[in-house]
């Protein structure tokens, strides 16, 4: 079907018992690389952020770093309409092995979304966040929207709901947002420049009519803009998410980090521009590029002195389902979810949510442990390691298994999330391990080392040869912990000369989609 | 004359439904069709055929010529 601008929404939970703060301190990003603020994107814990702000987000997968790895979001496909056109988005183009925002292969009436959300929910404990996210923009729906919100709110009250939108229709429906207690709001903001604007969007439609050029881009960032101060004042987080287009706003996104940090965001997601062909956006067809690894990196690091940044946004679906990185929506269609009748167990889900608590802890002390083994340590080292994971926090994935690594950012200083890389094939024409393995080593190539829970011979050759270290010997361990073991083994080997600390290349941001397993 | 929905190059988006000033705007076997009868082209209430400035399709909602023009 179609596609739209956003994305992922989300809002957090409450109910659980908290305390479970994570990683004590500073989450150690001191000391890396990048652009040295404390905390780190958006993985800080509560020293980083006032007790207020930490209780809303801790549980939002897309709001905390740190909560993606335990807990997961939906969104529900019921806002199909929208009222802006962007050059990254082809509203007619529909595939079942698409994950980008804007795509959604089935729509929903509030009724079922509802019901979806409590099958949903019932099933995967983990799962505190409802989004609705498009595949058009939430409030050029408003009805279908908030109906859905009510809805959610009377059967399960413990479940966040959020919304993501282009902010148009925004000013107009702030009041009813507050009131229903969405407490969770992204906004999509590529400019706030009008003539940037018009090489983004080519028209808008607003009051009954149509605007094209610089006027409606005028427009636009008027309208978000306002948007954004009217959230704030009341007191509902925003996030601002900005989609990185080389070229047209890649610099300019830095305008963009200083007016909405200023306008009060709590967190700002910049991604990359997804542009293949085949998608048949404005941006794909003329050929644009999407940024590189580093590329995105650089500016993240810039911006991110300014205020927090997102750096674990998956880019997904507007009908996404489990821990962002995973879809699960495959289990749970309209078809599978009405046949089911099912009492909603805010019970279960709470116990099931403690538990992840004591984890939480868990792993943070882990993470102290390790950090203590580098206290007083000298080095200016930093590297890029790559981690298998499929949830939970640990070094728990097969090599062979992985649809995406996540990327730490390793120095004497702490070891701090600073991105993900996709390494699945689609459209690629073959799925073989002689196809797949040179996607992976360009996908990690600006990495040290890929830590993972188990990886076979052949692989294994293939990646030294890369100048990427396997290593299967922190499996099941907290990531934190395993790559600030690793970044410890690594500086003392170069010390002895073992091993030689070499600049490393840059790495592709793969396009296209997830292939669900 | 009215205007008409290519169904081919429909995305069923609705978002035109309720902009219709005339509510002739309703879906059908997964595409949105205009009531013929009901629709004004907008005159007497907006500048522009709203189904057009919505339709995130260009060329999707258009003059259907086959059918007398309305009397305003």
């Amino acid at each position: 079907m179609e596609s739209k601008e956003h994305w992922d929404a989300g809002r957090p939970q409450a109910a659980s018992d908290q305390s479970a703060a994570p990683a004590p301190g500073h989450n150690g990003c001191g000391a890396s690389g990048g652009a040295g603020k404390a905390s780190c994107g958006s993985s800080m814990a509560p020293e980083d952020m006032a007790p207020g702000v930490w209780e809303k987000v801790k549980n939002h997968p897309c709001y905390s770093e740190e909560a993606h790895h335990h807990y997961a979001r939906m969104h529900v496909a019921v806002a199909p309409a929208c009222n802006i056109q962007c050059n990254y988005c082809n509203r007619k183009y529909d595939c079942a092995n698409e994950s980008r925002p804007g795509v959604v292969s089935e729509r929903l009436t509030p009724e079922q979304a509802a019901k979806k959300t409590l099958a949903v929910a019932s099933a995967i404990p983990q799962m505190t966040v409802l989004g609705i996210a498009g595949p058009g923009d939430p409030l050029a729906n408003p009805d279908k929207t908030f109906k859905t919100f009510e809805l959610i709110a009377r059967e399960a009250p413990d479940i966040k709901l959020c919304l993501s939108t282009n902010g148009l229709a925004l000013p107009d429906h702030v009041d009813r947002i507050k009131d229903l207690n969405v407490d969770h709001v992204t906004i999509t903001i590529n400019m706030v420049d009008p003539d940037i604007g018009a090489r983004i969007y080519p028209w808008i439609y607003y009051r009954h009519r149509r605007y094209t050029g610089r006027e409606a881009a005028q427009i636009l960032h008027e309208r978000q803009m306002q948007g954004l101060e009217m959230l704030t004042e009341r007191g509902i987080l925003c996030k601002v998410n900005s989609v990185m287009i080389p070229e047209i706003n890649d610099q300019h996104l830095i305008e963009v980090n200083k007016a909405v940090k200023s306008r009060g965001a709590f967190l700002h997601n910049i991604m990359p521009l997804i542009s293949a062909p085949e998608h048949g956006t404005v941006f794909g067809l003329d050929g644009r590029r999407g940024p590189t690894a580093r590329e995105l990196k650089a500016l993240q690091d810039r911006c991110e002195g300014q205020m927090n940044m997102m750096r674990h946004c998956r880019q997904c679906r507007a009908d996404a389902v489990g821990l962002l990185g995973e879809d699960r929506s495959a289990e749970f269609t309209t078809e599978k979810v009405m046949e089911r009748d099912l009492a909603y167990d805010g019970a279960a889900r709470r116990a099931y949510q403690a538990t992840v608590e004591e984890q939480r802890n868990e792993k943070a002390a882990a993470k102290e442990a390790e950090l203590e083994g580098l206290r007083g340590r000298q080095s200016d080292m930093v590297v890029l390691v790559a981690v298998a994971t499929k949830g939970g926090g640990r070094v728990n994935e097969h090599f062979g298994h992985a649809k995406e690594f996540q990327i730490y950012e390793a120095g004497v200083g702490g070891a701090k999330f600073v991105g993900h890389r996709r390494v699945d094939l689609y459209c690629q024409g073959g799925y073989g391990e002689e196809d797949a393995l040179p996607t992976i080593v360009r996908a990690l190539n600006d990495c040290v080392a890929v830590l993972v829970a188990k990886i076979g011979g052949c692989p294994r050759a293939s990646l030294k040869e890369a100048g990427i270290e396997p290593v299967d010997a922190c499996a099941h361990e907290f990531i934190d912990a395993a790559v600030l073991a690793y970044y410890k083994s690594y500086i003392e080997r170069v010390e002895r000369g073992e091993i030689a600390h070499t600049p490393k290349g840059d790495a592709a941001i793969r396009q296209g989609a997830y292939v669900a397993a | 004359m009215p205007y008409k929905i290519i169904g081919s190059q429909c995305t069923a988006c609705s978002a035109c439904e309720p902009e219709c000033p005339n509510n002739a705007i309703r879906e059908k076997d997964g595409t949105y069709i205009i009531k013929p009868e009901k629709c004004t082209e907008c005159i007497g209430y907006f500048d522009d055929p709203q189904c057009v400035a919505v339709c995130p399709v260009e060329n999707t909602c258009v003059i259907d010529s086959s059918v007398a023009r309305y009397q305003a």
